[in-house]
């Protein structure tokens, strides 16, 4: 390997990337797009749930019962109804994903010490906001109920006892339960999945398009030279587009950066190996830009963004797909991202995730760096 | 006219059927993603991984951990006895959630007085900790009623008889198993379609325009119209077809019900792939290069598909997101989808988005054709 040659194949490259504006628009902007797209569009803080009611009775109580869902940040009390059909429609139309029915005999029954049932509808269509719906409401009511049972048993004389459990919850790494927390950190894995693998995709095939394959052919440089020389302008650029995008991150969306920026960079150093050497198998295979930057999306868009637990739960999939994930390198990277933006996780922790990264690194860097022939077919 | 327009689709066909990476492009990408998307994508929470660090050491403390372990929400992982371990275990992703029984839990609860379960979540996702902070009040919750209920019962049986109580009956519509299947299959097929028809009629024109072959076709008789129609009937015909692939794939490999109509289906089909021919055209006519028109058929597909309520509800997005998704034929389409498919709903229900489905529809076609004639000049 000659370190001449290397240089002036890099800095052919990036005379090529500089030139071409709209390779430099791909770098820029689609980092930039992607991080807003999924930090604002990918949310599942679920408050303001449209409820619609269903009273029956309209009694002081029933009306006290319903003032707790009014009162709850989760829940939007639309509109109330004066029939079931009114509520069925409502459901059937999407107006309310929740519909409370309050039966005629709910004081009646409650003031003779008896169990009421209060009927909750859900559209469960979505089963996630429903299920999140569910036990908030679930909440509300037991609420009101163990309330009321107090003051029943407060009024016959049992006048010490007070509620008998309370959970107190400490949520570690995000105290809000924002979404927006866990989400963005892997809009970082995304952007750097598919634009690393994306840039790299086009760069061999389109020598081999253009016709200018056969110049570089007839050079001294060697494949392993081409391949470095070709890569190492795309190293930089990715090491600067996931700062950028961490930088957002951190400043634009307010996530916190709680780990080591070496353990960041390490890990974003050995990703980009994984998918700029990926990018770069299928250009020499593909030899066309289409192709090769076709290939590049489906191989990366979908795995990265359904099998690597950016936002389904691997741990939740069925084992066949669990054990698919492992293939999938985003799946590591996603991890120790999430591990050093949120928990600070250090490497030691992380080294399970650290090793299968590094594991894929070596061996798709070494598949590209055979792949490529110098010969023309 | 006939004649030509014939010749035109026979040619477009062929097109298609003889070009391998084509022909996969249409069967294979949606089959892919059927799978993947009905298996992998799952918010569902079970089996949630926690530890547990009991001072308490009660008939009662044991008795509430074993709700816990009883209930297919949790999975017990590990029993401490040092609260100090669990931020390692938090750390290295071995358990999501501590519970911790200090010691006078039983007490507490004996007198009448609040006993309180410590809680320690993992919130890096915070979807997956809210769902389990929902189960561990559920759990908790019932049990604290069972213990009253039965202190009441010895202390004084006469009032643990009367004790007034609301319970809430919770009734899951459409989807009575809370199935995320059943929400995110059909809506994988607005993805697909989305994807195919806008890639496809996108590049059928591009691809020509870049080697050369539209001016040998503008030479022959054939006009305008004949080639637009030439140009998107077939994309048409394949968007439809795709649709009925998946809706089969969905009905017969996931069993996710179809209770609406097929009529109102393919009306809203209908309406969403002319939506989307408009926007491949309107692609067209900005894209001098099969490369150029990738690019920008990416940009509009990824936020097109994460602002249309596909994967994470909109209800959630920033109020100013929300105003800008009315834009997005595809939100339209999801909801006719998800309506049809599982909550019957006809056209008296979905006429809204149709008609802004065909709205839409109506002003990219006029816009693009119209570009389209000039582009063509």
């Amino acid at each position: 390997m000659n370190w001449n040659r290397l240089c002036a194949m890099a800095r052919k490259e990036m005379i090529q990337i500089r030139r071409d504006a709209r390779s430099i628009g791909i770098v820029i902007a689609m980092p930039i797009v992607m991080m807003f797209a999924f930090g604002y569009g990918v949310s599942f803080d679920t408050k303001h749930i449209p409820v619609y009611i269903y009273d029956q009775e309209k009694s002081q109580q029933s009306q006290d019962f319903l003032k707790r869902f009014q009162a709850s940040i989760y829940f939007n009390v639309v509109k109330t109804v004066e029939s079931y059909p009114e509520l069925v429609q409502a459901m059937d139309a999407g107006k309310c994903q929740i519909g409370i029915v309050v039966p005629p005999d709910f004081s009646r029954k409650l003031r003779s010490g008896r169990k009421v049932s209060v009927q909750a509808i859900f559209d469960g269509t979505d089963s996630n906001s429903a299920t999140l719906g569910m036990s908030y409401s679930e909440a509300v009511a037991q609420a009101h109920s163990q309330q009321l049972q107090l003051d029943w048993l407060r009024a016959r004389g049992q006048g010490k006892v007070q509620l008998p459990l309370s959970v107190d919850a400490r949520t570690w790494f995000n105290e809000n339960l924002e979404s927006m927390v866990t989400i963005v950190p892997g809009v970082v894995a995304m952007v750097m999945a598919v634009v690393g693998t994306f840039l790299t995709s086009l760069t061999v095939a389109r020598e081999w398009e253009r016709g200018t394959m056969e110049q570089l052919i007839s050079t001294p440089v060697t494949p392993l030279e081409i391949m470095l020389g070709k890569l190492a302008p795309y190293v930089v650029i990715g090491l600067a587009d996931t700062s950028v995008c961490a930088v957002m991150g951190v400043w634009f969306f307010g996530v916190p950066f709680r780990g080591q920026i070496w353990v960041f960079l390490l890990s974003t150093t050995l990703f980009l190996t994984v998918v700029l050497s990926l990018g770069y198998f299928f250009s020499v295979v593909a030899k066309s830009q289409l192709a090769a930057s076709q290939i590049s999306l489906i191989a990366t868009f979908l795995p990265a963004f359904l099998l690597s637990g950016f936002i389904y739960p691997i741990d939740q999939m069925p084992a066949v797909v669990q054990g698919i994930t492992y293939i999938v390198p985003a799946r590591y990277y996603m991890a120790i991202l999430r591990n050093v933006f949120l928990k600070g996780s250090s490497v030691a922790t992380m080294w399970q995730d650290f090793l299968g990264l590094a594991l894929f690194a070596a061996l798709l860097g070494l598949a590209a760096t055979r792949v490529f022939r110098k010969k023309l077919t | 006219m006939l004649g030509r327009l014939r010749q035109m689709l026979i040619k477009e066909f062929l097109h298609v059927i003889r070009d391998k990476r084509a022909r996969f492009f249409l069967f294979g990408p949606p089959i892919i993603q059927t799978l993947v998307f009905g298996y992998a994508a799952t918010l569902e929470i079970k089996h949630v991984p926690i530890a547990v660090v009991d001072y308490d050491n009660s008939q009662v403390s044991r008795d509430l951990i074993s709700r816990f372990q009883a209930s297919h929400y949790f999975e017990l992982r590990q029993r401490l006895s040092d609260r100090r371990r669990i931020p390692d275990l938090i750390d290295r992703n071995e358990v999501t959630m501590a519970l911790q029984i200090n010691s006078g839990f039983a007490r507490d609860l004996r007198k009448g007085e609040t006993a309180h379960l410590q809680v320690i979540v993992d919130a890096s996702n915070s979807n997956t900790a809210l769902v389990g902070l929902g189960y561990v009040n559920q759990v908790a919750r019932a049990f604290a009623q069972e213990y009253r209920l039965e202190a009441l019962n010895r202390q004084s049986p006469a009032v643990a008889a009367s004790l007034p109580e609301i319970v809430l009956e919770r009734r899951p519509w459409y989807n009575p198993d809370m199935r995320s299947q059943w929400f995110f299959v059909p809506g994988v097929i607005g993805n697909l379609v989305l994807v195919i028809v806008v890639t496809l009629t996108a590049f059928a024109v591009v691809r020509e325009r870049e080697i050369g072959t539209l001016e040998q076709i503008m030479v022959t008789p054939i006009r305008r119209t004949e080639f637009i129609l030439g140009k998107t009937i077939p994309f048409f015909l394949i968007g439809l077809l795709d649709t009925a692939l998946i809706s089969l794939a969905g009905t017969l490999w996931f069993r996710v019900p179809l209770t609406g109509s097929l009529l109102v289906l393919a009306t809203g089909t209908t309406c969403f792939i002319l939506c989307m021919l408009g926007v491949g055209l309107f692609i067209s006519t900005v894209s001098a290069t099969q490369q150029q028109a990738m690019m920008t058929s990416f940009f509009f597909i990824m936020p097109a598909v994460i602002f249309s309520g596909f994967g994470s509800p909109i209800s959630s997005m920033p109020e100013f997101l929300q105003q800008l998704t009315y834009l997005n034929p595809l939100r339209y389409y999801e909801v006719v989808l998800r309506s049809v498919y599982l909550k019957g709903a006809g056209f008296d229900v979905l006429w809204p988005q149709m008609a802004a489905m065909a709205l839409i529809a109506a002003i990219m076609l006029t816009v693009s054709v119209l570009r389209f004639q000039k582009s063509l000049e």
